[in-house]
């Protein structure tokens, strides 16, 4: 009987897969310096930033791609991608000018651009590949000192800002995929909280991969100055492609004396289908660092697409008692590889961080968790609790966990525990005892394995996230 | 590095081959090979991420590959410092295996010697194991004890044969000149047969020495293998040792690592659970301080259905020592019914002590029970206040609960003589006194 429940599950299709046919400006494909200065070019950004960006380039032609993730990466060529695509009609005015068709996609995600941004009550930066389409809210923000716009925007308004933060966090030679970003990023998303102010809504994001064969290489920049507070929410969903579609972005965090930030993030790119042809590589490089006492970050993501996952949120503790959170749920279905996870790096005195991973796999699919906890000398009576759960269904995917603890003085505590099970037939012949199907009882017992994470969600993300389980593991989830 | 022992061995191949055993020339080639290609280990590797052992491999050692003979007699020299263990003890002087002098007579059938004898006496037996395990793997310290390891122990127990006592093999370090040794050591036990081995490492000249030691176990059908490794060296010692335990059907396995006094120790334990209903149960402790560096690198394979398997460490950090500990656990595709477990806790007791921990699963099959946790903490103060309110000195009760913390894994050693002795050893180590055994050079 579970076994038929499996079957269905491996066996659904991609629901949210569908294009829109806008036509996009792009420049050639491959990469070198000249794709670089066009790219900015085409921007017209400072000449600072292109410097910036040659620099990254040029350290990237030294650097080899990683091989050390439990990920099974078939060759990327790196001169077979477009690096820049852009809706052509840049900048509409008014809703009216928005392409029709971009606002049907957008309707069809359920994004509220229209009518129901007053009714969600968020500020939407809607990215269409490459290019900021749309933003609404801003003048609510503005009114509060809160600036919130597509990464050019800052460049052009905001130089200084963002030339001081940026690679703060992730420095552009930090890792392959990451110096890549830096040398080719496209757009993305700036986010700046001034002192003591506290964003009255959930800053959101929609991303979508949409024009063939381009990568997309966003960057996103948050600063929270002292005492303020804000959640952001990334979501995602993408088309059916057959082709692979290459992402590496950059989150960058900055987090100030008293300062608050949620990050939540629902990822459902194409993950490829039943044979694992297609889908999207997803090698993201997101990191935070609470810089100020008392500081707090918190990462929530629920991971359900993307063929390739290649992704761990991290979190520096620089300032003392500033504290760190991760919850992840992520699922993989098919042919789908994840290998993500976080890493804590304690340099304040009595900081903390907690992580909570959930991995949940099914069909031939290979699940990694992945982290590091790590406590230096200076962080004193640092605190670290990490739980990491697998859930099998099926015996021919994989649950794997490599969590590395690191700690270097005699005040600190850090716990780990893992554990990976199956759904237990005790537990189907309990639910089925008392009148629940199989099938339900299978997604009652997933639903409340994932709960612990899906419940730090924003409320409005919950719901997606809930459909999104439901989605990747339907049949099995009631 | 490397260079100096590709050359050497290019230079010294035939003397190498002239005092060694026909079995283990046949794989040397190879080996040599595999070493030129991979090098030694770098912690820039994933399995070698806590041992830096670029500084002990740059000394410049002398090596005895004309196999000169010491003038040493262990059994005059070495006094064990088991009191009251009965058991068949051997000595191994760097590479050089020392017949039992007042040998209790084994039981028929029973073989125990050194392995290029042996290979000459009893060429199938040997030449049916030999490298077995170790022919398979791509490690670089494997690999150079292939090409240059001449001699070692040779243990046999034949079908439904129990050793009552232990054997007890004593590798010591004797040389007035850094000196290193390669030794590779060969566990065969047939079918329902019963053993039990303990090893110990001592060192007895205040040089540096470097011993790279493989020793391969293979456990038959419904054999029982008890494996205990006790380490007490000084501090300019570098213990590169690897165990590689095979497993077939209904066997059982205890190996409990004990490493109480060393310079740098790297521990590969690798078992493969290769039948099923196999048990195996491994455990470790380590009490480190000084400059103590120890890496105990483990690796538990369920291969075959319905297995268990339960892997405990536990270490205690004082001073500026670094320890590293790496629990790989890997369920293959059709191994369902697994059960695994794996603990490590650590305590820390100095701010520069440092811990590294990697307790890693890799699981391919779905019908199993798997956990693990690691903690890296303190001792309760809790516990230690209930201890004071109680009347008993802050020193003493951070003694207990200690010792209390070491207690299971004490436990699990199963000769009574040797777990009195751990336990007083354990108990000297954590007071900061030595455990001084004679003839042995302890530390300054």
């Amino acid at each position: 009987m579970s076994e038929d429940i499996l079957h269905k599950v491996t066996n659904e299709e991609y629901k949210y897969g569908f294009t829109t046919d806008i036509e996009t400006e792009v420049i050639p494909k491959g990469l070198n310096e000249d794709i670089v200065r066009l790219i900015s070019a085409k921007k017209n950004e400072p000449e600072w930033l292109l410097e910036y960006r040659l620099k990254a380039y040029r350290h990237w032609l030294t650097m080899e791609m990683p091989t050390w993730a439990h990920l099974d990466i078939p060759e990327i060529n790196y001169q077979d991608i477009i690096y820049y695509a852009a809706p052509r009609k840049n900048a509409p005015k008014s809703l009216d000018e928005v392409d029709p068709e971009l606002l049907k996609t957008f309707d069809k995600l359920g994004i509220p651009l229209e009518e129901q941004k007053a009714l969600s009550g968020m500020a939407v930066d809607a990215v269409m590949d490459s290019v900021s389409v749309k933003t609404t809210f801003k003048e609510t923000l503005a009114e509060l000192g809160i600036i919130f716009c597509s990464f050019s925007e800052a460049v052009e308004h905001h130089p200084d800002l963002v030339q001081k933060y940026l690679g703060s966090v992730v420095p552009y030679t930090d890792n392959f995929f990451a110096t890549l970003n830096c040398a080719v990023f496209s757009d993305g998303s700036f986010v700046y909280i001034p002192k003591g102010v506290r964003c009255p809504m959930e800053l959101s994001t929609y991303f979508r991969i949409n024009a063939v064969n381009t990568g997309q290489f966003e960057r996103t920049l948050i600063i929270a100055e002292e005492e303020s507070y804000v959640s952001y929410l990334e979501g995602c969903t993408a088309p059916m492609r057959d082709e692979n579609q290459l992402h590496a972005a950059i989150v960058e965090i900055v987090v100030m004396k008293n300062a608050e930030v949620k990050y939540s993030t629902v990822q459902n790119w194409y993950p490829g289908d039943n044979e694992g042809k297609g889908g999207i590589y997803n090698f993201v490089t997101k990191r935070g660092i609470c810089k100020g006492e008392n500081a707090r970050l918190s990462w929530t993501q629920v991971e359900t697409g993307s063929a390739i996952t290649w992704k761990y949120p991290s979190c520096i503790l620089q300032g003392d008692n500033s504290s760190a959170e991760f919850y992840s749920v992520a699922v993989t279905n098919n042919y789908q590889q994840a290998d993500t996870g976080t890493k804590m790096i304690h340099l304040g005195k009595n900081t903390r961080s907690h992580i909570l991973s959930k991995g949940i796999s099914a069909g031939h699919s290979q699940n990694s968790y992945r982290g590091l906890v790590r406590v230096n000398k200076g962080a004193e009576n640092a605190r670290n609790f990490s739980q990491c759960d697998s859930l099998l269904l099926g015996d021919k995917c994989g649950a794997h966990t490599f969590p590395y603890m690191d700690v270097h003085n005699d005040s600190s505590v850090v716990e780990h525990e893992a554990t990976t099970s199956k759904i237990s037939e005790d537990q189907i012949f309990y639910c089925n005892q008392r009148g629940i199907s199989t099938e339900d009882a299978v997604g009652l017992i997933v639903n409340g394995y994932a709960k612990e994470v899906i419940n730090k969600l924003p409320m409005e993300f919950a719901v997606e996230a809930q459909k999104l389980l439901q989605i990747t593991l339907e049949g099995s989830v009631g | 590095m490397n260079k100096q022992y590709i050359d050497l061995y290019k230079q010294h191949s035939p003397s190498i081959k002239k005092h060694s055993a026909e079995v283990m020339n046949r794989y040397r080639d190879s080996s040599f090979e595999l070493f030129a290609k991979l090098g030694f280990p770098t912690p820039r590797m994933e399995d070698y991420l806590y041992s830096d052992l670029r500084e002990p491999l740059a000394v410049d050692y002398g090596l005895n590959i004309n196999r000169i003979a010491i003038p040493v007699d262990p059994y005059e020299a070495f006094k064990c410092d088991v009191p009251g263990i009965s058991s068949h003890l051997y000595f191994v002087v760097n590479d050089m295996f020392f017949p039992a002098k007042n040998s209790v007579p084994l039981p028929e059938g029973v073989i125990i010697g050194s392995l290029k004898d042996m290979a000459g006496k009893h060429p199938a037996l040997v030449e049916k194991y030999y490298a077995k395990l170790s022919s398979e793997k791509e490690d670089g310290l494997i690999a150079f004890n292939g090409a240059f390891a001449q001699d070692g122990f040779f243990i046999y127990v034949p079908k439904g044969v129990m050793l009552e006592k232990p054997v007890q093999i004593v590798n010591i370090m004797r040389s007035d000149v850094d000196f290193m040794a390669n030794s590779h050591n060969l566990v065969v036990l047939e079918e329902g047969a019963k053993a039990k081995l303990l090893v110990c490492d001592h060192t007895m000249d205040n040089v540096r020495f470097l011993a790279n030691r493989v020793t391969e176990v293979f456990v038959a059908e419904r054999a029982s293998y008890e494996h205990y490794k006790l380490e007490n060296t000084h501090n300019r010692n570098t213990n590169l040792s690897t165990l590689l335990i095979e497993q077939k059907e209904s066997s059982n396995v205890l190996t409990n690592i004990v490493t109480l006094h060393n310079g740098i120790t790297r521990n590969t334990i690798e078992i493969a659970l290769n039948g099923e209903h196999c048990e195996t149960l491994l455990c470790g402790m380590v009490v480190s301080d000084k400059n103590q560096q120890v890496d105990n690198f483990t690796s538990v394979r369920h291969n075959k259905p319905n297995c268990h398997s339960n892997e405990l460490f536990k270490y205690v950090l004082d001073d500026e020592s670094q320890c590293g500990f790496t629990g790989q656990l890997v369920v293959a595709k059709d191994a369902q019914k697994t059960q695994a477990y794996q603990t490590n806790k650590n305590l820390l007791l100095n701010n520069n002590a440092r811990i590294r921990t990697k307790p890693q699963l890799e699981i391919y099959a779905d019908d199993v029970k798997c956990s693990h946790g690691a903690t890296i903490g303190q001792l309760d103060q809790e516990a230690l206040f209930y201890l004071r309110s109680r009347g008993i000195s802050g020193k003493e009760a951070r003694l207990l609960l200690m010792f209390a913390f070491m207690a299971d894994i004490i436990g699990n050693i199963n000769i009574d003589v040797l777990q009195d002795r751990i336990k007083m050893m354990v108990e000297k180590r954590l007071r900061g006194e030595q455990s001084k055994c004679e003839g042995c050079v302890v530390c300054q």
